[in-house]
């Protein structure tokens, strides 16, 4: 336990070199996610193959793709893009699923009265349906979150810096208590990214929370889209 | 384009299959530590995640429990257990990790397997006088079996790519390669390698994909098909657990 106290400094450090390697990934994810998503729901004959294909991708071990990548895209085997392009495409693969079944679990009564009162496709889109399958694409997003914040640590494979250093250099020095506090850091980071997602859901969809309100004023948007 | 045809001829090359660290040895002992581990996760976590979804006790715990796993890097947890477990006994805690890390997809799928089953089809089944263990064992368990193999699905790729990383401790296994290609900088043999290690986990996806497949009962199929894929169901979400790691 003493070397956690000796060492605040390192494991402050690479704590917060862990968090920026973590938050790009998880918001490309989402911005490839949602065009790729909507594509799959929109069209019903390419959804499965599509789906399947993004889903293939999710099942390659991260070892694996961080060396399968650099001479595929040209790029250094060392360096810090190969973690964020991998770990894209994983955030990608776990989205590209909730973004479609999130659409289609709007109700097509309040689609249909979209289209009634003329909104156009494209604000259709942003304006009605995205907003109410925010939820279950939230829920895709934590699980994208925190499996990116864990697979963060197994880039000081490749030489990227992050609290997985404290792995490998707890196993070289045999420190128990470096291992240690490299794995449960990993985790507080993770839950700490979780909790302010959740929060961040319940800033940019209030309607969320209209359940726990004893008489809500508008009917509640969420119908068919709670998961 | 020239380093995946030196990996090819790496990978194809006639010394990999002599001396010690042929590709058959490592390959089965990658297939060995997975098989063994789902196994062990298989036997702690299906009659757990049978008693919940059966008697609906205790769901909320799970939950959490296997969203909380999520959370745990699996390379940390490996050094941990091995420095803890000391050198000797190294493979039997990279087990006991790869167990800890399989269980938490399985549990998921055995519980979200009987929990999926039509509330109205165990009614049935109670009425016709059908006792609970005869409603488990032959009405929840067979429709809730894609579900679970779903789950052992997940476990398995989470293992394959974990047992990988395993490598770093002197595990064996086909991460070996990786490992001992790094600090060469041979790329052909890591690259090698990896495209040996994405066939194996495609392949063995394949496997469970085609067996999630053939155990729907043949008079749900209608149902089932479409459901399977393309269906927006949030119980779905939560047993596609993790697997790249």
């Amino acid at each position: 336990m003493s070397w956690i106290f000796d060492n605040l400094d390192l494991i402050g450090r690479l704590t917060l070199e862990h968090v920026r390697l973590s938050v790009p990934p998880i918001v490309l994810g989402l911005i490839f996610a949602i065009p790729l998503g909507w594509f799959a729901y929109r069209f019903r004959l390419t959804r499965s193959v599509l789906l399947t294909a993004i889903g293939l991708l999710y099942t390659i071990p991260s070892l694996a793709l961080f060396v399968i990548l650099p001479p595929l895209l040209g790029i250094g085997f060392l360096s810090e893009l190969n973690i964020t392009i991998a770990l894209t495409i994983y955030a990608v693969a776990i989205l590209a699923r909730s973004v479609t079944d999130a659409l289609g679990a709007v109700d097509p009564d309040v689609r249909q009265s979209a289209i009634a009162i003329g909104y156009s496709g494209w604000r259709r889109f942003w304006g009605v349906e995205l907003p109410l399958a925010g939820p279950i694409i939230l829920a895709g997003l934590r699980v994208a979150a925190v499996s990116t914040v864990s697979l963060v640590t197994v880039g000081i494979l490749v030489g990227v810096e992050s609290l997985g250093y404290l792995f490998t250099n707890g196993l070289q020095r045999r420190i128990i208590a470096e291992v240690f506090a490299g794995v449960a850091m990993t985790v507080i980071v993770a839950l700490l990214i979780d909790a302010l997602l959740v929060l961040l859901g319940r800033a940019l969809m209030p309607w969320t929370r209209a359940d726990s309100r004893a008489t809500p004023k508008v009917a509640d948007p969420t119908r068919g889209a709670a998961a | 384009m020239n380093v995946f045809a030196e990996a090819i001829a790496w990978l194809f090359s006639a010394e990999r299959l002599t001396g010690n660290n042929a590709i058959p040895v490592r390959l089965l002992e990658h297939v060995w530590f997975t098989v063994v581990s789902v196994s062990i996760a298989a036997a702690i976590a299906i009659p757990i995640g049978y008693l919940i979804g059966h008697t609906g006790r205790g769901r909320g715990l799970a939950v959490s429990i296997s969203g909380a796993a999520r959370a745990l890097p699996s390379f940390g947890l490996i050094l941990l257990l091995v420095l803890l477990a000391g050198t000797a006994r190294a493979s039997l805690a990279a087990i006991v990790a790869f167990v800890l890390l399989a269980v938490p997809s399985i549990l998921a799928g055995a519980y979200a397997g009987i929990e999926a089953v039509d509330r109205k089809t165990v009614d049935a089944a109670r009425a016709i006088g059908m006792t609970e263990w005869q409603i488990l064992w032959r009405v929840e368990v067979p429709l809730g079996l894609p579900l679970l193999i779903g789950g052992i699905r997940n476990a398995v790729l989470q293992v394959v790519a974990t047992v990988t990383l395993a490598a770093y401790v002197g595990l064996g296994g086909l991460g070996l390669y990786i490992f001992r290609g790094i600090p060469l900088r041979r790329y052909d043999e890591m690259l090698g390698s990896a495209i040996l290690i994405v066939a194996l986990a495609l392949a063995l996806d394949a496997l469970f994909a085609l067996a999630q497949r053939t155990v729907v009962p043949r008079g749900v199929i209608q149902g089932f098909a479409t459901d399977l894929r393309a269906s927006p169901s949030g119980r779905r979400a939560v047993v596609r657990k993790l697997t790249a790691d």
